[in-house]
């Protein structure tokens, strides 16, 4: 089901017409993101910083990839370049997926409005119309489990509880593509498992394409269809890895730990490789 | 561990791992006894207050040191007592209200504009960010050779003055407020797709408003000494305001009226702030800013 190669293809004027032309793809459809040799540089002159060098990879549609890599490798600004909040120096992002949200480590969530407020602003936004959204977003919380919470403002709720209404944030935009740095990464260990069980299964539920950026190769061999390594200062793809899928997997399972361990051995050589 | 209240959970299961540790430390609810206690721990330190004020004052009086202007607090008191019968002070004090609403409301106004467009419209900022800022450390009170020469000796001249004096610093709270919206919180609003009018409606305007509400606090105090200067310069025949009062009292050498006209100014200045502690206090609350031991 997923689109296992990523390729380098020169940058196109469109690259939604080249997603159709490519011989290996049925239909430009299965194609949700893609980008194309993508470089990003930051400053210029003598303290120009490399953050992305080349990156090309490609995600389809529904399929849950995760962006591995030390600290430096630029997966944040991928993430930002995707969504639109910044531009690429060179290449080309396409995203045929449709819409596009982001979810950060901080929940950000509006201090002002309690968590229903929250949800709903991100409804009144993409123009839903009042009557509706009352029931949406009691949906939404539903959803990430949240029911009886909706009266809360975000400091009444605890980190956990705060990234699941940023989830229902993200949820009620919409969007085909749901980009997440590091959405768990400041919670502990047993709310993030717990989450890690819910994200799974709401993205069962429809076809939502999700680019994850986190730096624990467990949690990404956990989640992803497909795990790509980046290695760090400047970011380029290094590796990837398909995971097998074989149903709900659990964070300790030994096919987790296997192919963590072969990632991790991975990672520490790119990185020993920098430490020289 | 001990059981504890909890608020209504539809889900339970839903909410474990450290989350329903946190939960814990969520406020239980409030009873009646608990407020009056806490209201009497917040009052009692400024009775306690007055009452040292009083005891320092007489004392000052019993050494007769310019027992001819400082008058002890037993005639003033009933001095004020006195005045309170009469209708001239309360006419006054609704005269001085009006203004000061009038001309607060008015610096209001004019403050959140200037302060949005300037927010707002980067040219205007280079331009006028500094001028607000340094109107701001002017002293109101040199604008009244210019008011007079505008607008006479009318109330016209006193509101002028006061909105010179409160809408800079109401204008830039507003400003700070706009600057110093969370990044993150502008990038969530965009990944959302809040654009234009709407980003400053649902996310940069309430964002901004601890330091805007600040900024309005500091412009009352700017409006209400302008005011007062103004009622002590612009004299206005038929309008007995504080100032005229004040005034009045120097010139017929009753100095315990003077001074319990001085304390009716200062309670009123020390009402109204507290209004705006409340409503800083409020915002504050809503948001998960206030720290327990800083209310009130």
């Amino acid at each position: 089901m997923s689109v296992t190669h990523w390729q380098k293809t020169p940058p196109e004027q469109d690259p939604g017409a080249s997603a159709l032309s490519r011989p290996g793809l049925a239909s430009a459809d299965e194609i949700a993101v893609s980008l194309t040799d993508v470089s990003k540089v930051y400053g210029r002159g003598n303290s120009a910083l490399l953050a992305l060098d080349k990156v090309s990879l490609t995600a389809g549609r529904g399929e849950f990839v995760c962006l591995i890599g030390a600290s430096g490798c630029g997966k944040s600004t991928l993430l930002s370049l995707v969504a639109g909040l910044d531009e690429p120096t060179a290449g080309t992002i396409a995203t045929p997926g449709g819409r596009v949200t982001l979810m950060f480590q901080e929940p950000a969530l509006f201090p002002w409005l309690t968590a229903s407020r929250n949800v709903e602003l991100a409804l009144r936004a993409r123009g839903v119309p009042r009557s509706q959204r009352a029931d949406r977003v009691a949906e939404l919380l539903e959803t990430v489990h949240l029911g009886g919470f909706g009266d809360k403002r975000p400091h009444e709720l605890s980190g956990g509880m705060r990234q699941r209404v940023a989830l229902a944030r993200a949820l009620a935009q919409d969007a085909d593509v749901l980009l997440m740095d590091e959405p768990f990464g400041a919670l502990d260990a047993m709310t993030r498992d717990l989450l890690h069980d819910e994200l799974e299964r709401i993205c069962s539920g429809r076809t939502l394409t999700v680019l994850f950026v986190t730096h624990n190769v467990r949690e990404a061999v956990r989640l992803g269809d497909r795990v790509i390594v980046l290695s760090s200062r400047p970011g380029r793809v290094i590796e990837e890895y398909q995971v097998p899928r074989r149903g709900p997997r659990r964070i300790d399972s030994v096919e987790v730990a296997e192919l963590a361990s072969q990632i991790t051995d991975r990672l520490r050589e790119e990185m020993s490789r920098h430490d020289s | 561990m001990t059981a504890r209240t909890q608020p209504a959970r539809p889900q339970p299961s839903a909410i474990e791992g450290l989350d329903r540790l946190e939960l814990g430390s969520l406020p239980v609810g409030s009873d009646s006894g608990r407020r009056l206690r806490k209201a009497w721990t917040a009052v009692w330190p400024k009775l306690l207050a007055i009452a040292l004020i009083l005891v320092i004052w007489q004392i000052v009086h019993l050494t007769g040191w310019k027992s001819y202007v400082l008058k002890g607090p037993g005639a003033v008191l009933s001095d004020l007592w006195h005045q309170m019968q009469h209708g001239l002070l309360w006419q006054a004090i609704g005269i001085t209200l009006r203004r000061a609403v009038m001309g607060y409301a008015l610096a209001l106004v004019i403050g959140s504009i200037v302060g949005v467009l300037v927010a707002r419209i980067p040219l205007l900022r280079a331009g006028v960010g500094s001028i607000i800022t340094g109107l701001q450390t002017m002293p109101s009170i040199v604008w009244f050779p210019v008011g007079i020469v505008l607008f006479g000796l009318s109330t016209a001249t006193i509101l002028f003055v006061m909105v010179l004096g409160a809408a800079p610093s109401i204008a830039n709270g507003l400003m700070t407020g706009v600057d110093y919206t969370p990044p993150l919180l502008l990038r969530a609003g965009q990944t959302m797709g809040l654009r234009g009018f709407a980003l400053y409606r649902y996310l940069i305007l309430p964002a901004s408003l601890p330091a805007y509400v600040a900024g309005m606090k500091q412009g009352w105090a700017f409006a209400w000494r302008s005011l007062m200067a103004g009622e002590l310069l612009v004299l206005i025949l038929g309008q007995p305001s504080l100032g005229v009062l004040l005034n009045n009292n120097q010139n017929l050498q009753d100095f315990a009226g003077v001074t319990s006209i001085m304390i009716v100014i200062l309670v009123i200045g020390i009402l109204v702030d507290m209004v705006f502690n409340k409503i800083d206090a409020f915002i504050r609350r809503r948001r998960g800013l206030l720290n327990p031991g800083t209310a009130g």
